[in-house]
């Protein structure tokens, strides 16, 4: 599809922006998971800045849009989106982890404006996406539901139960779109247990299956229009990323999984992730 | 022993399901494939739309119900007590307590009277786990009638329960006039020499076990701790202050659930003899439940003679 040249701009800008203030909590707070933000961040961008339906002063809202992020320990990015959207102050950022914060070390839906999920232990997010999208048939409600999973969630077994029940359920509001970088704490997926072949695993599970490059904004927005439409059954969009994308020394680094930047790390990747910015 | 008539709770619990289903419309039923076991199947009858049956993946049915909480169903996820408690205990501490999300568990086949299931089928550290769980409830029923009517409490308030039957048919204790309040025991014999404390199937063992020691001249108190968390403190107390032994009665390991609760109890405000009857901390076997009780002394005789006892050696 063609898209407007300006709301393109946007969402570049934004995805940026989620990229440096994820960074600037992470090295803040001296602890958080850099590597997973900045690979997720395109998506949350498309998601929270033109795909969602959602209104950031009425957060719990019967009728929004159901964002989970299944990868908690990635929420660094989610936190910079629905504060840039929002949600609450974009100071609030900066008690990301810290005692007595509304932004906990993973996400909890009791404290933090916008979190529709508690998260954090990996291969959940899915499960509660479906439990969401089978009550909405219950209730009539015409929300949609966007699960964004990790490496970690598809190693788990209950993300194919949820996988299972939700093909089976023909469950066609929600959608998974699966942050595919390959990289876990211990190194490549390839080395520590491949999800290869991950598009077949899940058109045999009975769900609609696209692949895309995550980090290209024309594709993610083709891909999630494409992914609401009816057709009967979910959609999963493969999400093809660079862990760490945007700052040179943590792009496919596994060690940058769950480290934070000292304070000359954050001022070089913050240096470079401003210079996209202004070309 | 006891000539009360039976019924199982199970059975009580499908029939008061179908009335809540009628009346709220909120309720959701959630299945992992054993839903003619829980009897839900009348309410997957009768309300198909409000009946999901996740098959054999009781991980993905707790934390679908998490999911369904959220946009303000009212879910009761079915299965037995090992397996929501023990599979699913991530699904239910990290997703339903940590968040507080309004759902039941509710769960037959606890303790070892299931019996002929074995040691794998046996809920024996279910209520401890539950227990343990910040804002997590309990709620123990102790025959169909208690079944049905704390069933319908259970549903009215707002949060994560835990409500724990047996398997098999129990005897019939309470009448259909009987209060029932989450949070209050029922004191169910008044007595000045012990106290028993009895939680699901062992209330019913507890008051043959009363009229034993009556026969030798001991005159117990007996309270259905029918909610173990949170426990009633209050009832608890006064009945500590009034006999020197107290003595509990699950069907459950006697490590974490009631007995715990009671001990760690009194021994923040009323430091005193607590004697724990239950499984000692070991796995069982197969067999007729009535033997098993027998084995492990969870019997009406033995519960007695075993009280007898205690109280002897306290003079």
């Amino acid at each position: 599809m063609i898209y407007d040249p300006g709301l393109l701009a946007t969402l570049h800008h934004k995805a940026n922006q989620i990229r440096q203030e994820s960074i600037r909590m992470i090295a803040a707070a001296g602890s958080g998971h850099p590597g997973g933000a900045l690979s997720e961040a395109d998506v949350l961008a498309a998601l929270y800045f033109h795909f969602l339906n959602i209104d950031p002063h009425n957060p719990q809202w019967p009728d929004r849009d159901r964002f989970i992020l299944s990868k908690g320990h990635a929420c660094a990015g989610l936190y910079a989106a629905l504060a840039l959207r929002g949600y609450f102050p974009l100071e609030t950022l900066s008690t990301f982890r810290k005692f007595g914060s509304i932004l906990q070390g993973h996400p909890d839906m009791t404290k933090t404006p916008g979190i529709d999920m508690t998260a954090g232990p990996l291969g959940n997010g899915l499960g509660a996406g479906v439990g969401m999208a089978l009550g909405a048939r219950i209730t009539g409600q015409a929300f949609r539901v966007f699960v964004l999973i990790g490496d970690g969630d598809a190693q788990e077994g209950c993300t194919w139960e949820a996988s299972m029940l939700a093909g089976f359920k023909k469950l066609s509001r929600l959608t998974c779109i699966y942050d595919y970088n390959r990289s876990q704490v211990d190194g490549p997926t390839s080395e520590i247990l491949s999800l290869d072949p991950v598009m077949e695993k899940w058109l045999s599970f009975n769900w609609a299956v696209r692949a895309i490059d995550g980090h290209d904004m024309v594709q993610i927005l083709d891909a999630l229009s494409w992914a609401v439409e009816s057709r009967g059954s979910p959609a999963l969009i493969i999400a093809n990323t660079t862990k760490g994308k945007g700052v040179s020394f943590m792009e496919d680094q596994s060690k940058w999984h769950g480290k934070a930047p000292n304070k000359e790390q954050a001022e070089q990747a913050l240096k470079e992730l401003m210079q996209v910015e202004t070309t | 022993m006891s000539d009360r008539p039976k019924m199982m709770q199970r059975v009580a619990f499908g029939d008061t399901l179908v009335q809540l289903g009628e009346q709220n419309p909120h309720i959701v039923v959630l299945d992992a494939d054993i839903s003619s076991s829980l009897y839900t199947v009348h309410f997957a009858q009768r309300f198909p739309d409000r009946h999901i049956n996740f098959g054999v993946a009781e991980q993905n049915m707790l934390i679908g119900a998490a999911g369904l909480a959220t946009i303000g169903l009212v879910p009761l996820a079915c299965t037995y007590a090992t397996f929501a408690t023990m599979r699913a205990c991530e699904q239910i501490r990290s997703f339903i307590c940590y968040a507080k999300l309004n759902v039941k568990i509710v769960c037959s086949h606890g303790g070892i009277e299931v019996g002929w299931d074995g040691p794998t089928h046996h809920g024996t550290e279910d209520v401890a786990m539950m227990r343990s769980m910040p804002n997590m409830h309990v709620v123990v029923p102790a025959d169909a009638i208690a079944t049905s009517a704390l069933i319908r409490q259970v549903v009215d308030q707002d949060g994560p329960f835990y409500f724990r039957m047996g398997r098999n048919p129990t005897p019939l204790i309470y009448t259909k006039e009987q209060q029932f309040t989450i949070g209050k025991a029922i004191e169910l014999c008044d007595g000045e020499d012990v106290t028993l404390v009895a939680m699901g199937v062992m209330v019913s063992v507890a008051l043959d076990a009363v009229e034993i020691l009556a026969r030798q001249g001991i005159r117990a108190r007996l309270l259905d701790m029918h909610t173990v968390k949170p426990l009633d403190g209050e009832a608890l107390l006064e009945a500590a202050n009034i006999t020197p032994l107290v003595v509990t009665l699950e069907d459950h390991n006697v490590i974490g659930g009631l007995g715990s609760a009671v001990a760690e109890f009194l021994s923040g405000c009323h430091p005193m003899p607590v004697l724990r009857i239950g499984v000692p901390d070991v796995f069982t076997e197969s067999g007729d439940p009535a033997l098993l009780f027998q084995k492990f002394a969870m019997d009406a005789q033995s519960v007695a003679a075993r009280v007898e006892k205690a109280l002897r050696e306290l003079d």
